[in-house]
């Protein structure tokens, strides 16, 4: 299972609780969250599905390059971290 | 007459209220943080909607049932996936994205049509809900319109929608102010669209272009509820006014100490009186010799009053936006809100003015409720 965990900056506008979800890239995970809490999608991604502007993902310490299509592979065993970009605020 | 107002910030919403003696004060605050681009009442049912625009989540849309006293997020304007190879540039050649950039204008449905809202957003898409804002679709009709292409950007990097005039008289004539693209209006509620910006001038444009009514940047257009084809609008380079419904715009050019601002709020009863906050022109946006006044007409635009009675008369920068002055619905209140954090209430058209506070966060919107 992949473990994400969501910025506590989040928590201002929407409940964010850690998920364990399968998935194989960054779209996939997501994915799944968004599946079990749909308004987070939003929060998260822009109207056409990519990563927001200031919004950053990183799988296992990496941040992920792909923030259009998500394509970044994820191990099954990994970490995932959305957080909120120094950018932006 | 309003006893309530609401104020829309860079980092929350604020209500201030009538209190004994006249005094207004800030009564409750919601979102402390969290930048607001906009706040709006239905007149129909009294809710109050409130758009956020979230520095890294996004644009979100709030909605109270209760004045105010609690929200609850509801559905957000969202743009269709964008087609394949699809190239859509603006009148600059910027990409636009197909993406809810901020929400920057909302208008109440006919009383005819109970729950249908309106919602004007950057870079340019129109959207309209039938259910009170839980769900929005893209008015594809103006998305599509080829002359959508000739927009561009007028302060923001993309176009927008931020004034949407519903005719109280017929729910499917909508007129609406976008900058850069004119006015445009519709007569069957959103299935055709044509541009009415015409007698507009343009003094940004090269003079053969001057007139031309898709590139004119109305900053702010409002329409007289109880005389509907009274439109005024406060534009980038001057003030204009149509009287028969946006078919032919005037140029009022009356107005001192200066023609150019943001907002404008006209009289719900009588379409020869209108309000306007000036500042000295694009280049320089504060009030001319650091004093902040607010003009009135009462006559159409023929002569303007300069009103400056407890304003600030010496070294004040106060702007104030587009959507940040309005009047209650018998005409009577003003209230207007800056960029500095400071909102002034006038009891009696703008003869006097009180102070409600100097140390607000920049302020956006303001609506009596």
């Amino acid at each position: 299972m992949v473990r994400v965990t969501f910025t506590a900056n989040l928590e201002r506008h929407l409940s964010v609780p850690a998920a364990d979800v399968e998935g194989a890239t960054v779209r996939e995970v997501l994915d799944a969250v968004f599946a079990i809490n749909e308004p987070l999608r939003s929060y998260v991604l822009d109207d056409q599905g990519a990563l927001r502007k200031h919004v950053n993902v990183f799988v296992s310490g990496t941040q992920v390059r792909d923030r259009g299509d998500l394509s970044d592979a994820v191990r099954g065993d990994a970490d995932v971290y959305v957080m909120q970009a120094l950018s932006g605020g | 007459m309003s006893d309530r107002i609401f104020a829309a910030t860079r980092k929350g919403l604020f209500t201030i209220e009538r209190r004994g003696g006249g005094r207004w004060e800030v009564s409750a605050t919601e979102f402390l943080g969290d930048n607001l681009s906009l706040i709006s009442v239905d007149p129909r049912d009294g809710t109050l909607y409130a758009a956020q625009d979230l520095g890294h989540y996004g644009t979100k849309f709030q909605r109270s049932d209760d004045g105010g006293g609690s929200f609850t997020e509801v559905g957000k304007p969202t743009y269709p996936e964008k087609p394949e190879g699809l190239e859509d540039r603006d009148a600059a050649g910027k990409e636009v994205p197909w993406n809810c950039e901020k929400i920057w204008a909302f208008a109440a449905g006919g009383d005819d049509e109970p729950g249908a809202l309106w919602c004007g957003t950057i870079p340019g898409g129109l959207f309209r809900s039938n259910d009170r804002g839980d769900n929005w679709t893209l008015v594809e009709s103006l998305w599509n319109e080829p002359r959508r292409k000739q927009w561009f950007g007028g302060g923001a990097d993309m176009p927008g929608i931020h004034s949407i005039c519903v005719d109280p008289r017929d729910s499917k004539h909508v007129a609406l102010g976008i900058s850069c693209g004119g006015v445009w209006v519709t007569r069957d509620r959103g299935e055709t669209w044509d541009c009415r910006a015409d007698g507009m001038r343009a003094a940004y444009m090269p003079p053969e272009q001057a007139f031309d009514p898709v590139i004119q940047d109305p900053h702010c257009v409002v329409q007289c509820r109880s005389a509907p084809d009274v439109l005024w609008a406060q534009h980038h380079n001057g003030i204009f006014r149509t009287t028969n419904g946006c078919e032919q715009w005037t140029e009022i050019e009356s107005a001192q100490p200066s023609s150019f601002g943001f907002a404008v709020a006209v009289h719900p009863n009588d379409p020869d009186t209108a309000w306007f906050v000036p500042a000295i022109k694009d280049e320089a946006r504060y009030p001319v010799d650091g004093q902040v006044v607010v003009t009135r007409t009462r006559d159409g635009g023929k002569s303007f009053e300069v009103l400056r009675e407890g304003l600030p008369q010496q070294h004040a920068y106060d702007l104030t936006f587009r959507h940040a002055l309005d009047v209650d619905g018998d005409g009577e209140r003003l209230v207007f809100g800056t960029t500095t954090g400071s909102l002034w209430v006038s009891e009696d058209q703008g003869d006097q003015w009180h102070p409600v506070s100097h140390h607000l966060p920049p302020i956006h919107s303001v609506t009596f409720a």
